[in-house]
């Protein structure tokens, strides 16, 4: 190993690795959390997770992530696609920058400007009761955190769809078109499975926040709609128990691996392995 | 000629913007020739290519194929297939899957298919690399296979885009004389664009000369080398010696102060003219038993030949000869009637 690699390994070791231990070792024990000498090894909290509440929870944090995952592509793929088609490359960069500018304000700030929007008295209300219709129920449900998600979510979807896109050859449209292939026929057989890497990218850019959120339900999602992120915020914040939040934050992530290990491999066999997450 | 002209450019203009790379170009295109677009780099050779694929359409002027107009045709109902110059395979399908791109797009039968690619690999020598990924293969085969590609659809006019250009040297003279070949196999029009003068005078049954938009000369190869039009292709093809004259009559011209035979006419009675000699066909004699007298002042030694540069009253001629005079040494110039060309003065320079 080269001299210049010790500072970030020894970075990797105390940032990362020796979290990551504690966070196993708390997964795999019990007792009082601010007294060392009371931990002993057991799988209890596993076991506790089995129960439905916390299935429910991790079915509905799952269902709403892939949720908005899919729509965010849905989105994000013709927002992408227009923008790396346009000639011009100042045209480009600004209407990218468009979507970048929102991330540069406050996470907070932004889903807290959702309140105002959808609220009993935001602006829609307001608006449709000028108009003489009844108040809509817009926050505290699913759909109001599915919106946050996209909405917060989104340019990570488009940037790495769009950055596939723009760097694609554009020899190879030509040949295709040059081989007897139309417009969608390019499409469907070049261009969409060329840009496969930058979807699943964007996938797991998009799904891994979305699922381990708990911001976005706090916010807009009330008590009807907790997510998998809110009840291991309440274990470690609230209830103290940093053993079971510990746990759940270990199938957390097992759960995030095997999404990211099947979008890889989806991706990957198309492109013979190159520009993967890992 | 008999043989059916394929395409017809009729007054084809180009123009991007303000910069106008085709000037009013007419040019028509027989059945099964080999023709090369040869020219150095802006000269509007790939332009023209590209209007007759159908990429670029022509500003002014109309494409004519197999006497259809189709100058408004998008590419991908046009009967030609092209074979670019980084070959564009498609990085995400395998060799097989690659080739049989344009066919399932027709919509052949897939045994049928299976048939044609076989044959094709056949062709370019490439049996047996089907199930291989384009990127494991090397420049030389990725090249066969984008030829292979193009081929396999049966196309009325192949094109191709400085397809070698990528390829080291030794592959290239190979490749050269492997697309001649194919060439005369399938028995269809090529349309070659390149830079490479040599490429041009191997592979050609006829060559058009280009330069800033303007076709400067078309001919067979040996035309163009033997009778360059003007200044411009005889020193774009090959290595010339060009220097003034006066035609005295016909059969006679003078330059450097000295009268020689040569093989001309038709000119005015001492018209000034512009004398192309070609470094290999200046023989080398004793000082005293030559037509013109020169000090040699560089000698380098090119492997086949020795290149000499000599000067003769001031003048710098390029010999080529596989005799070598050292440097400093006076040595006599002959030159044969045959090996003088004599050009108009002043058609381009």
């Amino acid at each position: 190993m080269k001299k210049v690699a010790y500072p970030y390994v020894m970075w990797m070791v105390i940032f990362i690795l020796v979290p990551l231990f504690l966070v196993v070792y708390f997964a795999f024990t019990t007792g009082d959390s601010k007294n060392y000498d009371t931990f002993t090894f057991s799988l209890d909290n596993f076991r506790r997770f089995l129960s439905p509440i916390y299935l429910e929870v991790m079915t509905r944090s799952l269902l709403l992530s892939v949720i908005s995952t899919f729509i965010c592509f849905i989105l994000g793929y013709p927002i992408a696609y227009i923008i790396a088609n346009k000639r011009s490359a100042k045209m480009r960069n600004n209407m990218i920058l468009l979507f970048v500018i929102p991330m540069w304000m406050n996470f907070l700030l932004r889903t807290y400007a959702w309140l105002t929007i959808l609220g009993k008295n935001g602006i829609i209300n307001t608006f449709l009761n000028f108009l003489g219709f009844e108040s809509l129920e817009l926050l505290y449900n699913s759909g109001s955190v599915i919106l946050g998600m996209v909405y917060n979510f989104l340019p990570f979807m488009v940037l790495p769809i769009y950055s596939v896109l723009v760097k694609m050859d554009r020899k190879l449209i030509e040949a295709a078109e040059d081989l007897g292939a139309s417009r969608s026929t390019i499409f469907r057989r070049v261009i969409f499975p060329l840009s496969l890497p930058g979807v699943m990218t964007g996938f797991t850019m998009v799904f891994t926040p979305a699922v381990s959120t708990f911001i976005i339900s706090n916010l807009l999602g009330g008590n009807k709609t907790t997510l998998i992120g809110n009840v291991i915020e309440q274990q470690f914040i609230y209830t103290g128990d940093w053993h079971f939040g510990s746990t759940m934050s270990i199938i957390l992530m097992g759960i995030i691996l095997l999404v990211m290990a099947i979008t890889n491999k989806g991706g990957g066999d198309l492109e013979g392995g190159r520009g993967a997450l890992w | 000629m008999t043989s059916n002209i394929m395409i017809d450019l009729k007054n084809i203009s180009k123009s991007f913007g303000r910069t106008s790379v085709l000037e009013n170009m007419n040019l028509y295109i027989r059945e099964n020739e080999f023709l090369t677009l040869l020219g150095p780099s802006g000269c509007g050779k790939t332009t023209t290519l590209r209007i007759i694929v159908g990429f670029e359409t022509p500003s002014e002027g109309n494409v004519i194929f197999a006497g259809k107009d189709i100058t408004n045709v998008p590419p991908y109902e046009r009967q030609v297939n092209t074979v670019f110059q980084k070959y564009a395979l498609f990085p995400h399908l395998d060799v097989y899957e690659n080739i049989a791109f344009g066919l399932k797009i027709k919509k052949m039968d897939k045994a049928e298919i299976r048939q044609k690619v076989t044959d094709v690999l056949k062709l370019v020598n490439l049996s047996g690399f089907e199930k291989r990924g384009v990127d494991s293969l090397s420049g030389g085969q990725q090249q066969r296979i984008a030829i292979a590609r193009a081929l396999v659809n049966e196309p009325k006019v192949l094109l191709l885009d400085e397809p070698l250009g990528a390829l080291d040297l030794k592959l290239r003279k190979e490749m050269q004389i492997e697309l001649k070949n194919i060439q005369k196999r399938v028995g269809i029009t090529f349309i070659y664009v390149t830079h490479d003068q040599e490429e041009a005078l191997t592979m050609s049954d006829t060559i058009v000369v280009m330069n800033e938009g303007l076709i400067q000369q078309i001919g067979t190869p040996v035309d163009i080398y033997n009778e360059p039009k003007n200044a411009f292709v005889a020193k774009f093809i090959g290595e010339s010696n060009i220097l003034p004259g006066i035609m005295h009559r016909d059969f006679l011209v003078e330059f450097q102060g000295v009268q020689f035979p040569c093989v001309d006419k038709g000119f005015a009675p001492m018209e000034p003219v512009e004398v192309v000699i070609r470094p290999e066909d200046i023989i080398m004699t004793e000082a005293s038993k030559g037509q013109l007298t020169g000090l040699v002042e560089e000698v380098t030694f090119k492997g086949v030949h020795y290149e000499m540069v000599v000067d003769v009253q001031g003048f710098k001629y390029l010999i080529q000869s596989t005799a070598m005079a050292p440097a400093g040494e006076t040595i006599g110039m002959k030159i044969l009637p045959d090996s003088i060309h004599i050009m108009k003065r002043g058609e381009a320079s």
